[in-house]
């Protein structure tokens, strides 16, 4: 099996603080990956770095071989990493087609384009997008009308423009009523299966992640403490003690400090 | 060595002024976000008022300090008068809609002192009892500058009091980091905006009752004294009191120094201060982010083509534009070649604005780029008419790439501020590099080519260079570059995440704006035979500002509906008697009736009239 992605010995500290100590993981082709972790584990940190918003201290993390620390975000980008917002990010004086036209004339470089009509580009391969989140009915309506867990699914269509061959998903389902979680999740399983696409998403919603992950990465204070698929992650004393709470985690904070 | 003592006393006390008109104008931004043009009139009231009450009580220290403190409550009471009736109808308009608010004040108070006090400058009397003066290391040092050297840290001191030891001055400040959260606390948010608002003027007038011993009072002392305040409370950071105190004392002292090496620098050295200031700390000395914006806004609707009825109507009026020399008196045809020239510069302003959300204060300078660009061409290389056109929206798109790489890494206010000083440079050196460019007395003998010397026929190159110009921006804001930079305006972290270089669409976008308002500064100078420092002055800028915000902003058609408005009222008015009262009437009426332009007003009133026929 191959892996899209490779990271090796990924660190960060802010001020002193290990946000992120030495995370190794990889993943593998058409992979549904779970990084989960109490608040302040180093998720949010971890991410930011795989996608180019922060710059880790050490370690690498490549795509099918090639490097991605040291690129801006648009780079990586480019070199076939989608991404989604925890708070959404969309172009809200645009339409919702216009808002994956964009994604589309961007991916065929054609930001500098002056003479032609926006408006008309890539209109059919934008739909096709729609319809994969089942957003069809809605492309013509302005992108500022639209509820909030429509945005997030615009959003998925966004991050699959440019066919990437890795997906980061930031808290996919944050804010969301409970059923439309499921649905999103239910969604991107999906879009998963069909090929092509490996994911790594972080989450807060146990029964999210349990239900569609296909392996799970579990980070406290900012090291990698299990792996596994659901059944075993559940069933780790470890993580349970993070989750559930021994005590000891206290003791030890006291001790780093 | 006492010289040199006795230069930076000089500086000190001018540091004083500055800031005690600088800190109501850091106040005011900080409480309200708004960019208060009028600050300048109430400084110069302050100072009016205060030559009044003094002469009238002339020679007691009481009567003296008793007519500054009078007249700066005076002002004080102007500002809330103003708040009131205008300010407080349109806190939700769109950003620095205010603005254009402000300067119809400016306008109306400029003609109301005017009729008050006379053309004439007036000399106030000294301070008594401070009109000597005293000797330090030999040098003469006025008392009066002693005294306002202490006033300056005397009033901070007082401001900082009332900020850190009152409750009122706690929510000031609460206020000035996060509005929305003072309200969300249950504060009566328009009771703090009117005292804010009350205390900026207040100290505002209370810098320009100062004034008196020291200079003349006269008409022009509002926008003199405005670019420079403005440069005091952005080096400061914007809503930071000390802030104001440090940049004032930092630009008044260099400046005193700085005169003795190179006596030409007074006019830019403020604004090259600034410039570098927001280049290494883009927030200003004591700023901090997010205080570049002002209320959230409302998205923009998504962008449409022409209905057919509004194309067919469109091509009517541009059909009868062309066919206009056939009828239409000399006169008209200068005034229709304004009307275009105003019309492009507008549009090219509202490119960067409206569509890039970039703001600028100072557009105007690639306007005059251009238009020294080609007049230069014609007086210095003998160029013809056609390469000259060609020669100086190339100046202008390169200035504009210039200082466009500078300005794309700022945004809100503090963007716009910068435009505003590199336009305040390029001013500066037109103005005093007399060799090259006249100097003040600009350039002449810019003629049309023989061939276009007709009124009728420039009319018609201006017709296809102006047209063709707007036609080329309306298009390319519905272009994937258009499209890309509304993006980035909407928001530039999605930009980023579909693989957008944000900072370099934006300079590209800043270029094609200059580059435009570099083919209107072409045709205006050839239309006129001459170019004038003015061309790339504030007072233009700040008209093409008031086109495109009173045209409204959030529509494409807002620029040409605004532009042709204002020329065509300002032809009309200014043959008036006071007819800077009646413009800037005008122009409240029309802020008050259509916070969203004259574009808003026009889709509200059809909307309107369509629901009344259904």
């Amino acid at each position: 099996m191959t892996h899209v992605l490779e990271v090796r010995g990924l660190s960060k500290s802010f001020d002193g603080v290990h946000a992120v100590r030495g995370v190794d993981f990889d993943l593998t082709e058409g992979e549904f990956l779970a990084l989960i972790g109490p608040n302040g584990a180093g998720k949010t940190t971890c991410f930011n770095m795989l996608n180019g918003y922060l710059r880790p201290d050490a370690g690498s993390v490549r795509l099918r071989g090639a490097e991605l620390i040291g690129r801006p975000p648009r780079k990586i980008w480019r070199m076939g990493v989608g991404r989604t917002f925890q708070i959404t990010a969309t172009f809200l004086s645009m339409t919702v087609l216009e808002n994956v036209q964009m994604a589309l004339i961007s991916h065929h470089h054609r930001v500098f384009d002056l003479f032609s009509r926006a408006t008309r580009l890539y209109v059919e391969q934008a739909m096709a997008l729609l319809e994969l989140v089942s957003m069809q009915d809605q492309a013509r309506r302005a992108c500022s009308e639209l509820a909030y867990g429509d945005l997030k699914r615009l959003e998925l269509a966004i991050a699959l423009a440019h066919e990437p061959a890795l997906l980061l998903m930031d808290e996919p389902t944050a804010g969301m009523a409970p059923s439309e979680r499921i649905a999103l999740m239910a969604l991107t399983a999906e879009i998963v299966a069909k090929g092509g696409v490996s994911v790594v998403f972080t989450e807060h919603d146990m029964d999210v992640v349990f239900a569609h992950a296909h392996r799970i990465l579990v980070l406290n204070r900012g090291e990698l403490i299990a792996e596994g698929s659901g059944a075993e992650i559940r069933a780790n004393p470890l993580v349970q003690e993070v989750y559930l709470g021994g005590g000891t985690s206290f003791v030890q904070e006291g001790a780093h400090a | 060595m006492g010289f040199y003592f006795a230069q930076l006393l000089t500086g000190l006390a001018n540091a004083s002024s500055l800031f005690l008109i600088a800190s109501g104008l850091s106040i005011i931004f900080g409480v309200t976000r708004i960019v208060n043009f009028a600050h300048g009139s109430f400084y110069m009231v302050g100072a009016y008022l205060t030559y009044t009450l003094v002469t009238m009580w002339s020679g007691s220290v009481l009567g003296f300090w008793g007519g500054v403190i009078l007249a700066a409550a005076a002002v004080g009471l102007l500002g809330l008068v103003i708040e009131l009736t205008i300010l407080r109808r349109i806190y939700k308009a769109p950003e620095l809609f205010q603005l254009v608010a402000t300067f119809g004040v400016v306008l109306i108070v400029q003609d109301v002192t005017l009729a008050i006090w006379g053309a004439e400058d007036l000399l106030g009397p000294r301070a008594p009892g401070l009109d000597r003066a005293v000797r330090i290391m030999g040098e003469p040092i006025p008392e009066y500058d002693l005294a306002l050297i202490a006033i300056g840290p005397a009033v901070l001191l007082a401001i900082w009091l009332l900020f850190h030891r009152t409750r009122w001055g706690v929510l000031v400040r609460a206020a000035t980091q996060d509005r929305e959260m003072v309200g969300a606390l249950g504060v009566n948010q328009a009771w703090l905006f009117s005292a804010a608002f009350v205390l900026g003027a207040f100290l505002a007038g209370l810098g320009g009752a100062l004034q008196i011993p020291r200079e003349a009072v006269s008409l022009q002392m509002d926008l003199s004294i405005i670019g420079e305040a403005f440069v005091v409370v952005v080096i400061g950071g914007m809503g930071s009191v000390s802030g104001a105190f440090v940049a004032a004392v930092l630009i008044s002292v260099l400046n005193a120094f700085a005169i003795l090496v190179f006596p030409q620098i007074s006019i830019v050295l403020p604004f090259v201060v600034m410039a570098v200031v927001l280049i290494v700390r883009p927030y200003g000395l004591f700023g901090k982010p997010g205080s570049e914006h002002g209320a959230p806004e409302e998205p923009d609707q998504p962008l449409t083509l022409m209905s057919q009825r509004s194309a067919m109507v469109l091509a009517t009026a541009v059909a009868l534009l062309a066919l206009s020399p056939a009828v239409a008196a000399d006169f008209t045809m200068i005034l229709l070649v304004d009307v275009m020239v105003a019309t492009l510069f507008a549009v090219s302003l509202h490119f960067m604005m409206g569509i890039g959300g970039m703001v600028s204060f100072g557009h105007a300078a690639y306007f005059g780029v251009g238009a020294y660009g080609a007049a230069m061409a014609v007086k210095f290389f003998d160029f013809g008419m056609l390469p000259a056109m060609v020669f100086g929206p190339v100046c202008a798109a390169t200035a504009a790439i210039f200082f466009g790489w500078f300005c794309v890494r700022l945004s809100g206010v503090y963007l716009a501020m910068l435009t505003l000083a590199a336009a305040q440079i390029l001013w500066g050196v037109t103005f005093q590099w007399q060799d090259f460019t006249g100097g003040d007395d600009g350039i002449l003998g810019v003629w049309p080519a023989k061939w276009a010397s007709s009124d009728q026929v420039y009319f018609y190159v201006a017709f296809v260079l102006c047209i063709g110009g707007i036609w080329f921006l309306r298009r390319a804001a519905h272009s994937p570059f258009g499209y890309t930079l509304r993006g980035i305006r909407d928001s530039q972290t999605r930009a980023e995440a579909i693989g957008i270089n944000t900072n370099l669409h934006q300079w590209m976008g800043f270029a094609l704006a200059g580059g435009f308002a570099g083919l209107a500064g072409v045709v205006f100078a050839f239309s006129k035979g001459s170019v004038f420092p003015d061309s790339l002055g504030i007072a233009q800028s700040i008209d093409g500002l008031i086109m495109v915000l009173l045209g409204g902003i959030h529509a494409l058609a807002g620029p040409i509906f605004g532009a042709v408005a204002f020329v065509m009222i300002e032809d009309w008015v200014t043959r008036l008697d006071y007819w800077r009262f009646i413009f800037g009437a005008i122009i409240l009426i029309v802020v008050l009736l259509a916070p969203d332009g004259i574009a808003g007003g026009v889709r509200r009133l059809l909307r309107a009239v369509k629901g009344g026929a259904a």
